[in-house]
């Protein structure tokens, strides 16, 4: 363990430059973000992750923004554990059927203000799964979205982008 | 000797391939079962269609696989769970989607349905509808047991499920799985589909086995179509299941370590995951590699600075692994929770034909690669790891070991990589009318079964994706009995089954 350590203090570090904003994020944003929010949250956002019945492919990707490479703690943005902590939902998946009812719930859990976010082709509008007897559609069918972030799924970099719009427009600078 | 040579039948299906599939009468389909729950055969698959039941079975000894049939237009069956339980989830998702009965079952609860979508049996064609009463879970009764529900939002980043645990103080004396909530109608939407798009779908069963999917779909088409990918192709399509493999099994090596609270081990290990997704990415245009196997062979060549980016990161492996092996076996803070927590007995792996690690943990020596030799495999040398205590450093262990297989897996394909074709045209039509293929692939949980009829255009007739976890899901709840609820993430984790894979 101690080599790791060493090794660990003397190498570079791995992290990434931070890419700009997404461009049409911010547009999309403008429209929505309310300022005095803005005031009260700063820089920092917290982030509850839903899977509405993703296959696991995007909640992959969303773990690797933790790692090393791009460690989205650097820029305030950090995974909680319960909607009542969170700021963001970070939405993926179809929306299931089977899932809707527990996606309005933690909705509504989510303390004011708050932002989702939804994560994938399939939250966008369903992607392949659009018209399935078990399948509600898009995040926005179900609940109210500010942001979309698509990509089958979508590269870590492309949620970096998406996020720190989001964090920019909360921070007051968008 | 044939599995089918024992099991009376009305008559062979001449065009199921490459294994035999036969109608079975009452007594045939009995005599399945029996053979089932004796332990002669392991059940692979178990699959319906509006009027008519499938079942996949491997012979333990001579490793013969076969497919029996049992017709039912009145809309009952047999039930097989009751004499043989690793059947039950199966044989519950049946009379979901098709409204089949199975007589004589002791469990009939909804397992996909929770009375949300709209309609009742949404595969049978028919309108018919079930009662919706609210989902009753196995009791479990004493003076001082009291339940713990979670889920389906989970406090981490994972997919959607509910679990059920009764304790009694901190210990855990049952605990049931609620599963479904990922359901998402994937074999209703391929019925009908080109393969094109088929092949997609099958892709998205599991995000994180996608390679492993579009392979057995792949392998499935063509041996219905009796063609053959060119050796190239095949090569590739190795190359990027173990590419997958590893990038997986990295990602669990830590995840466990990680909910055992050693988080350096998840830093290290996040660091050479994202290094296999970037040099995925590099060779495939897919950090996932999705969308790159399709029936016939591949969509895209290896680009070329490909083979360059894979040596690196199998150079890095080789160099950072050993260290990481030496961390993990050094730490006793580390070893303390996962030594002897969450056992899965060998007999009951046995039973369930419990695939990938969760099997090969508990001394079952199966995996598809090695047991059904499909190419290239059937050219390349590994070893497949085989451990017997069962318990998380168990899985852990098989997990160490065949990340090591895989790099040395990844080489041999580097090296042999020749020029050739990526892709064998497919015909315009399947030339007499219906056809149908059977395929497993290993992927990095167990093996993936994939079965599909095609109509003369080439179309999706029906298609039935098994994943390893229907075999493994249940398995996790002997293996939390008498351990601590605070012991279920890392239980859990060192599953880490699918849940969208066994949802559809």
């Amino acid at each position: 363990m101690r080599n790791t350590l060493f090794e660990s203090l003397t190498h570079r570090s791995l992290t990434e430059p931070a890419p700009a904003p997404d461009g049409s994020a911010l547009a999309e944003l403008a429209a929505k973000v309310d300022r005095a929010a803005q005031a009260r949250l700063g820089r920092s956002l917290a982030i509850r992750e839903v899977d509405a019945g993703s296959c696991n492919g995007c909640e992959l990707e969303i773990h690797a923004l933790s790692n090393a490479f791009y460690d989205v703690e650097r820029f305030g943005l950090r995974f909680v554990a319960s909607p009542r902590h969170a700021d963001v939902l970070l939405v993926t998946g179809p929306v299931t059927k089977n899932m809707r009812e527990a996606l309005e719930r933690t909705y509504n859990a989510t303390p004011d203000p708050k932002w989702v976010v939804a994560v994938g082709a399939c939250a966008v509008d369903g992607g392949m799964f659009r018209g399935s007897y078990a399948c509600v559609g898009g995040v926005s069918e179900t609940i109210p979205v500010d942001l979309h972030i698509g990509g089958c799924p979508p590269s870590p970099t492309d949620l970096l982008k998406g996020l720190l719009a989001l964090l920019e427009h909360v921070g007051g600078k968008g | 000797m044939g599995i089918l040579d024992s099991i009376p039948h009305v008559k062979a299906v001449p065009s199921h391939r490459p294994w035999p599939r036969a109608i079975v009468t009452e007594a045939g389909w009995q005599a399945a079962i029996d053979r089932l729950a004796d332990g002669e055969l392991t059940l692979l698959g178990f699959w319906g269609e509006p009027t008519a039941v499938h079942m996949a079975m491997r012979d333990a000894g001579s490793a013969a696989i076969a497919v029996v049939t049992y017709e039912c237009p009145a809309g009952t069956f047999p039930s097989v769970a009751n004499r043989h339980p690793p059947a039950l989830r199966l044989e519950r998702t049946i009379h979901d989607l098709f409204g089949l009965v199975p007589t004589a079952a002791d469990d009939l609860r909804p397992w996909l349905d929770h009375g949300a979508w709209g309609q009742s049996y949404p595969l049978s064609g028919g309108n018919a509808s079930r009662d919706v009463r609210p989902y009753q879970f196995l009791p479990a009764e004493g003076e001082a047991l009291h339940q713990v529900a979670v889920g389906p939002v989970h406090a981490g980043i994972i997919e959607p499920g509910h679990f059920r645990f009764t304790a009694n103080g901190e210990h855990v004396v049952r605990l049931e799985q609620r599963l479904g909530y990922t359901h998402k109608g994937t074999e209703a939407l391929m019925q009908g589909a080109s393969l094109e798009a088929a092949a997609k779908l099958a892709g998205r069963a599991s995000g994180d086995s996608t390679v492993a999917y579009a392979f057995a779909f792949a392998c499935a088409v063509e041996a219905a179509l009796q063609i053959e990918a060119p050796r190239r192709a095949t090569l590739l399509r190795a190359l990027m299941a173990e590419l997958e493999r590893l990038a997986n099994h990295l990602g669990d090596i830590g995840a466990i370590c990680n909910d055992a609270s050693f988080a350096l081990m998840h830093a290290q290990t996040g660091v050479l995951r994202e290094r296999c997704l970037r040099a995925a990415d590099t060779a495939f245009g897919h950090r996932l590699m999705m969308d790159v196997i399709v029936p016939g062979g591949v969509r895209r060549d290896i680009a070329p600075d490909g083979v360059s980016a894979l040596r690196a990161l199998v150079a890095q492996l080789r160099k950072v692994f050993p260290r990481l092996i030496e961390l993990y076996d050094n730490t006793a803070s580390l070893q303390d929770r996962t030594v002897t927590t969450g056992i899965v007995k060998a007999e009951y792996a046995r039973r369930f034909g419990a695939g990938g690690y969760v099997g090969r943990a508990s001394g079952r020596d199966f995996d598809a690669r090695r047991a059904l030799a499909y190419g290239p495999y059937d050219a390349l040398s590994f070893e497949v790891p085989v451990l017997e205590a069962g318990d998380v450093n168990a899985r852990v262990w098989i997990r160490i070991r065949e990340v090591e297989q895989s790099v040395a897996l990844i080489e041999q394909i580097l090296d042999r990589l020749g020029p050739g074709g990526l892709e064998t045209a497919l015909p315009a039509r399947s030339g007499g009318g219906a056809c149908e293929g059977m395929a497993l692939t290993e992927a990095f949980r167990g093996d993936v079964l994939v079965w599909l009829r095609l109509d003369g255009e080439l179309r999706i007739d029906r298609c039935h994706l098994r994943d390893a976890s229907w075999f493994q899901w249940p398995l996790l709840e002997t293996a939390i009995e008498g351990n601590i609820i605070a012991d279920f993430p890392l239980c859990n984790k060192s599953f880490n089954c699918s849940y969208s894979g066994v949802d559809l």
